[in-house]
């Protein structure tokens, strides 16, 4: 037989049996859309948390006090104690070593900012000017906190978006006087709105400078330092050196942890990349019960059609022929399922992305090939058994069944 | 000449513990042209004795030469190949496609043979003319009346144009007019020189054919013959 004649023999065999036909391209159909959706889901997790890890600046090395076990980052070193306190003079000592571009101390805390009969609750950092340029933080309006002494704390205070609207509405912030905590500052500056980030809302923050929010808090400590490389290339070494200034400054002993933003990176990107593959993998069971189903499908289609095969047999159709017209048909029913279900699991994630924008939900290609070939694949193997069932047939008890 | 030649063949059935023997040491040769009725009662092995000639069954023991072949010992696509350029089948269930019309299916042994589309195309035209069925092409099979349902199976079973057609009862899901018109279209077929083998109940059927063949437990019972007429 040709091939045109076997394909358009199969395809009529489909089209003559709609119901089973339509379910079966259905299960295929949901098998791969699951794939590609589920796979978009997490590769959007992975893009999303990539991206907002990548947004807080570039080529960060961050100092935190106390010591975990081991290097790279772990959740554990955000719960550590501290065993001897980071201060604004270690920060400063950092900006000595080679490699290092900007260095910036941060001490946090929460407080009140009143305007006009207004207050809320505020998290206030204590920074320095270069701790927008390190954070990629840009203004809309005025300028960042003063370039002087790191132990001054000027009365003045940069604030996000949110807080801008909230005391002020529509008019000027700059040039304001707020009350923060106990203290009067002055607004120099506003920051451009970006929403929300890895759990801080800058749109919500309050900056002063770092001596201030010391005093504020009544305390010498820091939270974090974040150190800016010159380069990509100067980071582990920025890292060791931060390491080496910071042991010989706390009597040499090493108690504080540095953790690289590539690090945190690599961890993150390799953590929801396997979780990407775990969802694709289950997503892959659905393909498997698709592909159960299309062999289902066809051995009730043999039976069926048993008479059929038989008077192929009388007409002369060899077994190669037989076979081939049934594995052509299995073949069809799982590469339209197939298709069906990459235009379904592709309009899933158009739908996601247009209901969530933030969330970069593209199906990765690698599960797009392998869900499509998974598909083909099973089909086509759950379709061989059918195949040679049909062409086994005996052609006179075949005959009978009518 | 010989068309078919049968020596000593048997055919046993297992059925449980005991060994039922369709066809028992039978000898039967046929000519090119002929008319043969095969007649018996049910189980006298007419029907075996159909699907041996139309390679569909095996037997097991003895010899079926076919036009001076030994096609006993072809191998299951060679038989096919046989089948499909030598023997026509009709069937008391017509046996054609549900799904395809008239048209595709007198042309399904043609496609199965690998013919062009276009040769298909003329010769399904031909004989959709030459069988009076040239306004039911695109009908499917429920669609036709039984008649025309058989004389459609009856030009998928000359498209081949074979050597031999074997029709198993081919009037029996038929009424005594449309059965006669049936008959009347095989015999034309055999007047145009194919031999033409039937099995059937049907005396008067039988009557008619030149050579009738009258079988009894898996043997030839009796044979009579008469001129043509």
């Amino acid at each position: 037989m040709r091939l045109a004649d076997t394909l358009r023999f199969a395809r009529d065999a489909a089209a003559g049996y709609p119901l089973r036909t339509a379910l079966s391209v259905l299960a295929m159909s949901i098998g791969v859309a699951a794939v590609v959706i589920l796979t978009a889901l997490g590769d959007g997790a992975r893009r999303y948390v990539v991206g907002q890890f990548a947004s807080i600046g570039t080529n960060l090395v961050i100092v935190l006090p106390g010591r975990s076990g081991t290097g790279g980052f772990n959740p554990a070193n955000a719960i550590t104690t501290t065993p001897r306190d980071l201060t604004i003079d270690d920060a400063a000592a950092l900006l000595r070593a080679a490699g290092v571009r900007r260095v910036a101390p941060l001490a946090v805390g929460t407080s009140e900012i009143s305007f006009g009969g207004r207050l809320r609750e505020v998290m206030v950092a204590g920074s320095v000017s270069d701790f927008l340029p390190i954070r990629n933080f840009e203004l809309v309006q005025g300028s960042g906190l003063p370039d002087d002494d790191w132990s001054r704390g000027a009365p003045v205070a940069v604030i996000g978006a949110t807080i801008r609207d909230e005391l002020f509405g529509g008019e000027p912030a700059v040039g304001k006087l707020v009350r923060v905590g106990d203290r009067r500052l002055r607004v120099v500056g506003v920051l451009k709105p970006v929403g929300q980030g890895l759990g801080l809302n800058t749109d919500e923050l309050v900056i002063v400078p770092v001596a201030l929010a010391q005093a504020m808090f009544n305390s010498n400590t820091l939270f974090r330092i974040l150190i800016e490389a010159t380069s990509r290339e100067a980071i582990p070494e920025v890292k060791e050196r931060a390491l080496e200034i910071l042991r010989q400054r706390h009597r040499g002993e090493e108690d504080v942890t540095v953790i690289t933003q590539d690090a945190i990176l690599a961890t993150f990107d390799k953590l929801l990349g396997t979780l990407t593959l775990g969802v694709a993998g289950i997503a892959a069971i659905s393909l498997a019960v698709a592909g159960i189903l299309v062999m289902n499908v066809m051995l009730v289609a043999v039976t069926q059609r048993t008479g059929e095969i038989g008077l192929l047999k009388a007409l002369g159709a060899p077994a190669r022929t037989i076979r081939l017209a049934f594995l052509t048909e299995a073949a069809m029913l799982s590469t339209v399922g197939a298709l069906l279900g990459y235009l379904l699991g592709e309009s899933g994630a158009f739908a996601l992305r247009q209901f969530f924008p933030v969330f970069p939900a593209y199906p990765p290609d690698w599960a797009v090939i392998a869900g499509l070939g998974t598909a083909l694949v099973t089909g086509l193997l759950f379709g061989v058994m059918p195949a040679r069932r049909a062409a086994r047939l005996d052609p006179v008890q075949a005959l009978m069944k009518h | 000449m010989a068309l078919i030649e049968l020596k000593g063949i048997e055919r046993v059935f297992q059925l449980g513990d005991a060994a039922v023997h369709a066809l028992a040491g039978l000898d039967l040769r046929i000519d090119n042209g002929e008319y043969v009725a095969v007649m018996g009662p049910s189980g006298s092995g007419k029907s075996t004795l159909l699907n041996l000639l139309g390679l569909l069954d095996r037997p097991n023991s003895g010899t079926y030469r076919l036009e001076g072949r030994d096609v006993t010992t072809l191998s299951a696509d060679e038989q096919a190949r046989v089948r499909s350029e030598r023997i026509g089948f009709v069937f008391q269930s017509f046996h054609l496609v549900p799904r395809l019309t008239a048209a595709e299916n007198i042309a399904l042994p043609m496609m199965l043979a690998g013919i062009p589309a276009r040769e298909r195309n003329a010769r399904v035209a031909r004989a959709l003319a030459g069988f009076g069925l040239e306004n039911r092409a695109d009908h499917r099979p429920d669609q036709l009346s039984g008649g025309q349902r058989q004389r459609v199976a009856i030009a998928r079973a000359t498209i081949m144009q074979p050597a031999l057609i074997l029709a198993d009862e081919p009037t029996g899901n038929l009424d005594r007019h449309t059965g006669d018109e049936v008959v009347n279209l095989l015999e034309s077929l055999n007047a145009g020189g194919v031999t033409l083998i039937v099995v059937t109940h049907d005396q008067a059927m039988g009557a008619r054919a030149r050579r009738r063949i009258v079988m009894e437990d898996g043997r030839i019972d009796h044979e009579s013959s008469h001129a043509p007429g």
